[in-house]
């Protein structure tokens, strides 16, 4: 039985990040993963020969840069690029371009409407208006609203300080845009169907709502809200797939001393009187510490790995209340050509950016339906992406990798769990809809890996699959996030501490809650952090 | 289909005079203005100003933001849209206007022209489609974006009629400052002239359709060359605007509609707009606001004219009191070779810009040979028109 500061359990990336910040502060830290590999969902593997996949997350922007630094993340072999605009096909033939170039985007959308030409920079100051306001509260713990500590009373104060610091009109605007639908907020904006199907898109991935959902706008803002080198809204590439950043974070992790295990997962998180003692694994092994951080989501952490009784009986209920309802799936392609889409030019950027299909909201929203029904979509949205095209480590010269994000895709099928034949029919909507807008695109296929929230839930240990650990919804955000009362990465249980998204400020390759949480650990120990402050915002 | 759909090729648009503005930009200095590629100098910026002041110059003023107004209600909707009484705007006549948000902050300032033919076109540096089809609810009327369907040069400089009267525009002679009239042009085109400008002297800005661009300007250059006219880019342009004393959206000022920042968006008493302001015409669209801070005095900033010490340009520079205490900066900056003074345009928190102005410093870093020198120098609150010329109303205008 070995001994240690501080054991992480899971090796995700905010697991890596809480266990860099702990090992570079002097705790002796072991990661400990069940899978054979680090990363979570930030991981690239290689499932055809010659062929890298970002096999769940795939794209990056809302990665800290405080943290990206702090830990010499490119030091340690991490290079983000970012990459250019994307198209929606339409049905019938058409498609809406995005440019990265603003005079070039302002002409394809006036094709659409001039009118939406121009709304898009007032929509865009809008929601930058929005993203002021969030992007400080990304690296601070949220303070506790009922307590008298001076801690908390500092940081409310700084949150009311921001919000009314505000002029009148624009706290009303926020309010709103917090509870309101995106298909609401953007019918204030613009009036073309395709325009609107293309914003809407961020609002809903990753969530189990419609874009016709009270709540949906927020989700929006989450994915708008990260940047390239300070390019609010932008979205890159992790060289070598998502996997780069883990496997950054854990060589960084290796240099500060820490350990890692691989291969056997937690069975328990051992407590004794009220407090932790260590950890158990599956193959049998015991690790004592007097700290543990499950970077697992909230539900699996408490519901799995923790008796219910050590627990108090109101936390138990918040939790499996928790909504974590996934919501998407994803399928991986090795192609062995660059697939050709005929409504493009041949020298199109957009083939370089991500790619949809949804050429209205409506269209999402009848997606949605049928996951209400308990069955994927049988039009689904697919937010499609071709990174080789700008990145050339993944694929021998000329060979692709295509990530498809899927949604809908419901945990159960009409109540019971996915069979393989489910998957794989699942798997064929989403060829036979890039088929449609790509003849001979099925040939270019080598190999497919779908993954539905089945199969994200048994690899990467998401509850029901959902890709943020719990829904970014207004009552779980913020210091509800992810139960009321237990905001600051604490536990009712000494010593256990929670890392993952399932706790403020939520999911995506962000890295903040791993980093928050590492904070409120040492500085529960008295350790001086050594972290920067959030990075100004003027 | 497929062809509208390639800007990525080429995002900025050329203008319907590239064809001869590409041909004399001999150092290929070009700038973005609002989605166009247009010079930023064809080859000497000090000589292009020098005959913008002492001879003409030719600028193309295509990517100008134009809007049709047009309708029944045009002079009720135009009204409410902008600060001033557009009932009392003739056809055949120009103002110069600017128009806020419903909180009384500027959106942008312009020239509404009222045309012959009873349409208004009103120009202005940004684009405001939505605002003004917001503003259009309730309204008879139809508002076109026309930016691409007309294209217009300005003429400048104190030889500038002499250009037009060689050209064949004689009449134009008769033309006050604001007005406008359309002439023939050739033998089947059509050209509107407006003694317009941005350049506080004798000048007219000439309009037409793209296909007639080409013609109109080798007239102009063929006749004018005896005048020593010779085209201009946007960098001499800009200097003839600061010594003018105008204001530029999202330069002097941030325009509402694009102001991230809540407190980065002036008001027209922030901005020395409130002389335009007709309280009495009716309702317009900030008019509530506007009222309460003239009421309330609440006015926080004032944009003024500074003369400022010394030679060195002052751009982008911090504007202090007794040196110490930050009280305004400098949006646009220029050594005046007509003027010989070192001019500047400034915001200024009040009441730094009238009774507390005596001991005004602005805080310059002059870079020389790769170092900085530190700068304070004294700065004096001036009429923002430096170059003010008799000539520029003079009527019929002079021909030197």
């Amino acid at each position: 039985m070995s001994r240690y500061d501080a054991i992480v359990a899971g090796g995700g990336h905010n697991g890596l990040v809480t266990a860099c910040y702990l090992a570079r502060a002097g705790l002796k830290t072991l990661v400990v993963e069940k899978n054979d590999w680090v990363g979570g969902a930030a991981v690239s593997r290689s499932l055809h020969p010659g062929f890298t996949y970002s096999n769940c997350s795939y794209v990056s922007s809302l990665l800290r840069p405080e943290i990206m630094r702090e830990l010499e993340l490119p030091k340690h072999g991490l290079q983000i690029l970012p990459y250019e605009g994307g198209a929606v096909f339409m049905k019938g033939g058409g498609y809406l371009a995005m440019y990265r170039d603003h005079e070039a985007n302002r002409r394809e959308f006036a094709r659409f409407s001039p009118r939406d030409a121009e709304s898009y920079d007032r929509y865009s100051r809008d929601v930058l208006r929005h993203c002021r306001f969030i992007r400080p509260l990304l690296l601070r713990t949220p303070p506790d609203p009922t307590s008298f500590r001076p801690r908390d009373l500092s940081e409310l104060a700084f949150l009311g300080r921001k919000l009314f610091a505000m002029p009148e009109k624009d706290i009303y605007a926020m309010i709103r845009f917090w509870t309101m639908s995106i298909s609401d907020f953007l019918d204030e904006y613009f009036e073309t169907p395709v325009i609107k199907a293309y914003l809407a898109v961020s609002a809903i991935i990753g969530t189990a709502l419609g874009p016709m959902s009270p709540g949906s706008a927020y989700v929006l803002l989450h994915h708008y809200m990260g940047d390239v080198d300070g390019n609010i809204g932008a979205w890159g590439f992790a060289r070598g797939g998502m996997g780069s950043i883990t496997q950054a974070l854990m060589a960084s992790f290796k240099a500060a001393g820490g350990e890692v295990r691989t291969g056997s997962g937690i069975e328990k998180i051992l407590v004794r009187n009220g407090r932790t003692t260590g950890v158990a694994l599956a193959n049998g092994d015991e690790f004592t510490a007097p700290l543990v951080i499950s970077n697992m989501d909230v539900k699996r952490t408490f519901l799995k790995h923790v008796e219910e009784r050590d627990l108090p009986p109101a936390f138990v209920k918040s939790v499996k209340r928790f909504k974590i309802r996934g919501s998407s799936g994803k399928v991986n392609i090795a192609l062995d050509a660059l697939p050709r889409f005929p409504a493009l030019p041949d020298d199109s950027p957009c083939i370089r950016g991500d790619m949809h299909f949804t050429d209205s909201i409506e269209r999402l929203e009848l997606a949605y339906d049928d996951w209400k029904a308990g069955h994927f979509s049988r039009d689904p949205f697919l937010d499609m992406m071709i990174p080789t095209t700008t990145d050339p480590t993944m694929t021998p010269p000329g060979k692709h990798f295509m990530s498809c994000f899927v949604q809908y895709a419901p945990p159960k099928i009409e109540g019971r769990d996915w069979t393989d034949a489910d998957r794989d029919a699942f798997g064929q909507t989403v060829l036979n809809q890039i088929e449609e807008y790509s003849p001979g695109f099925k040939k270019l296929v080598l190999h497919a890996e779908v993954r539905t929230p089945r199969e994200l839930e048994a690899e990467v240990g998401l509850t029901e699959g959902n890709i943020f650990q719990g829904e970014l919804t207004f009552d779980q955000l913020l210091f509800n996030r992810p139960v009321p009362g237990y905001a600051q990465y604490r536990s009712p249980i000494e010593g256990l501490w929670m890392c993952g998204s399932s706790t403020h400020p939520g999911g995506g390759v962000m890295g903040a809650p791993g980093r928050n949480a590492a904070a409120e650990i040492l500085r529960s120990l008295k350790k001086p952090a050594a972290m920067g402050e959030a990075y100004a915002v003027l | 289909m497929k062809n509208a759909q390639l800007h990525f090729r080429q995002p900025l648009q050329t203008t319907p005079f590239h064809a001869h503005t590409s041909a004399a930009n001999k150092l290929n200095a070009w700038a973005p203005w609002a989605g166009y590629t247009t010079a930023l100098n064809f080859g000497d910026e000090t000589m292009e100003y020098t005959a913008l002041r002492n001879q003409a110059g030719l600028y193309d003023l295509s990517p100008m933001v134009k809007y049709e107004i047009s309708g029944p209600d045009a002079v009720r909707y135009l009204s409410r849209l902008t600060l001033r009484d557009v009932a009392k705007l003739a056809p055949g006549h120009v103002h110069y206007t600017a128009w806020c948000d419903d909180e009384g902050k500027l959106i942008d300032d312009g020239t509404l022209f009222h045309l012959p033919d009873g349409r208004f076109r009103l120009c202005c540096q940004e684009r405001h489609l939505p605002w003004l089809m917001d503003s259009a609810i309730g309204f008879d009327v139809r508002v076109r974006d026309e930016s691409e369907a007309v294209a217009a040069l300005s003429l400048q400089g104190p030889c500038a009629y002499a250009v037009l009267a060689r050209a064949g525009f004689a009449d134009a002679k008769s033309l006050k400052p604001f007005q406008l009239a359309e002439y023939r042009l050739g033998k089947s085109g059509k050209v509107m002239i407006s003694r317009t400008g941005f350049t506080a002297d004798l000048g007219y800005e000439l309009w037409t359709s793209p296909d007639k661009a080409l013609e109109l300007w080798d007239v102009l250059m063929e006749k004018g060359a005896l005048h020593g006219l010779r085209p201009i880019g946007t960098t001499a342009l800009n200097m003839a605007r600061i010594e003018a004393g105008f204001m530029i959206a999202n330069m002097d000022f941030v325009s509402a509609t694009t102001a991230l920042r809540p407190d980065r968006t002036r008001s027209p008493f922030d901005m020395a707009l409130d002389w335009m302001i007709d309280f009495n015409k009716g309702p317009f669209n900030g008019r509530a606001a506007l009222k309460r801070e003239r009421e309330a005095a609440s006015t926080q900033w004032a944009f003024v004219g500074l003369d400022i010490d010394g030679n060195v340009e002052a751009e982008h520079a911090l504007v202090y009191d007794n040196k110490k205490h930050e009280v305004g900066h400098i949006t646009a900056a220029l050594w005046s070779p007509t003027t010989k003074r070192n001019i500047a345009l400034a915001m200024l928190r009040r009441p730094y810009h009238a009774e507390k102005s005596g001991n005004l410093w602005v805080e310059i870093y002059a870079l020389r040979e790769l170092e900085y020198h530190k700068l304070m120098v004294k700065a004096a609150v001036v009429p923002r028109q430096f170059f003010n010329p008799a000539r520029r109303r003079a009527t019929p205008p002079g021909m030197m």
